[in-house]
């Protein structure tokens, strides 16, 4: 047991406790900042895996960005207030139950089809730690190429969406 | 060594936490909250079945990228707009707001 699958089994529990705390936290303060727990856990596993660019993208959109814009809009709306607890008891119940059936449809489909067997049988791709398989100059080139396996097109795909969204933002929220 | 395979509980587990607030919450920004979650247990699946399966490849790796992105989007649009329900009706509780129910 080496540091690396110390540190991945850290993340996990660290990942499964913060992700439940999120819904169930009575605060919405909190579940934002349980949520931003998940986030950072996310970045360490995609740094685990050798892909350090997506994990530096996660920590600065997601950690950076996203959760203090919500922490902002909770705190703009007064959700300290907010009852987030109140509920009917048996609404509560089968959400839980339907998520508690989910996973267990799942678990089942993936222990009936042997996955962990299959991907111990396709050999290599366990043991891929810290590859460097993806670095910055790569992924300049992937992300501007128009041949084959370029990503040109989704680039600027999202590049407009950004802009209509900014758009968009500024319309909605100003004040009339 | 590490088994990345036991990856796919890890986001699977987040994933219905996602299901589980996004029906059990009523703010709207805690049930943003959850969809943040979902999101986020899909992004991860991606980042681990490009490992699992694909190791040289790097499809799952943009696809990942792009989600973020988008995500990033989607949730500045909808906070404006809870903003913009907060002035107007000063509460976002999803029970609250039924002006535009039939």
């Amino acid at each position: 047991m080496d540091s690396h699958n110390i540190m991945f089994v850290i993340l996990s529990v660290f990942m499964v406790l913060s992700s439940i705390a999120t819904v169930v936290s009575k605060s919405i303060i909190r579940a934002a900042t349980y949520l931003l727990f998940v986030l950072l856990g996310t970045a360490g596993i995609y740094f685990l895996l050798g892909y350090t660019f997506l994990g530096a993208v996660q920590i600065m959109v997601y950690a950076g960005g996203i959760v203090v814009l919500y922490v902002f809009s909770i705190l703009l709306t007064s959700g300290q207030q907010e009852k987030l607890s109140k509920n009917i008891v048996s609404k509560v119940v089968a959400s839980a139950l339907l998520s508690i059936a989910g996973f267990g449809v799942f678990l089942f489909m993936l222990l009936k089809n042997k996955l962990f067997e299959n991907v111990a049988a396709l050999g290599a791709p366990t043991e891929a730690v810290g590859t460097e398989t993806n670095s910055i100059d790569q992924i300049g080139h992937f992300m501007l190429s128009s041949s084959e396996g370029g990503y040109l097109l989704p680039f600027e795909a999202v590049s407009l969406l950004l802009l209509a969204c900014i758009v968009a933002g500024l319309i909605v929220a100003r004040k009339s | 060594m590490i088994h990345i395979e036991y990856l796919l509980i890890v986001s699977a587990i987040m994933m219905f936490a996602g299901i589980y607030g996004f029906l059990t919450r009523r703010s709207t920004l805690a049930i943003l909250l959850s969809i943040e979650l979902m999101l986020n247990s899909a992004d991860l699946n991606f980042a681990v079945f490009n490992k699992m399966l694909f190791p040289a490849g790097h499809e799952g790796y943009f696809f990942a990228i792009f989600t973020i992105a988008i995500a990033a989007a989607e949730s500045a649009v909808a906070i404006a707009i809870m903003i913009n329900i907060y002035r107007i009706y000063k509460n976002i509780s999803v029970d609250k707001l039924e002006k535009m129910k039939w």
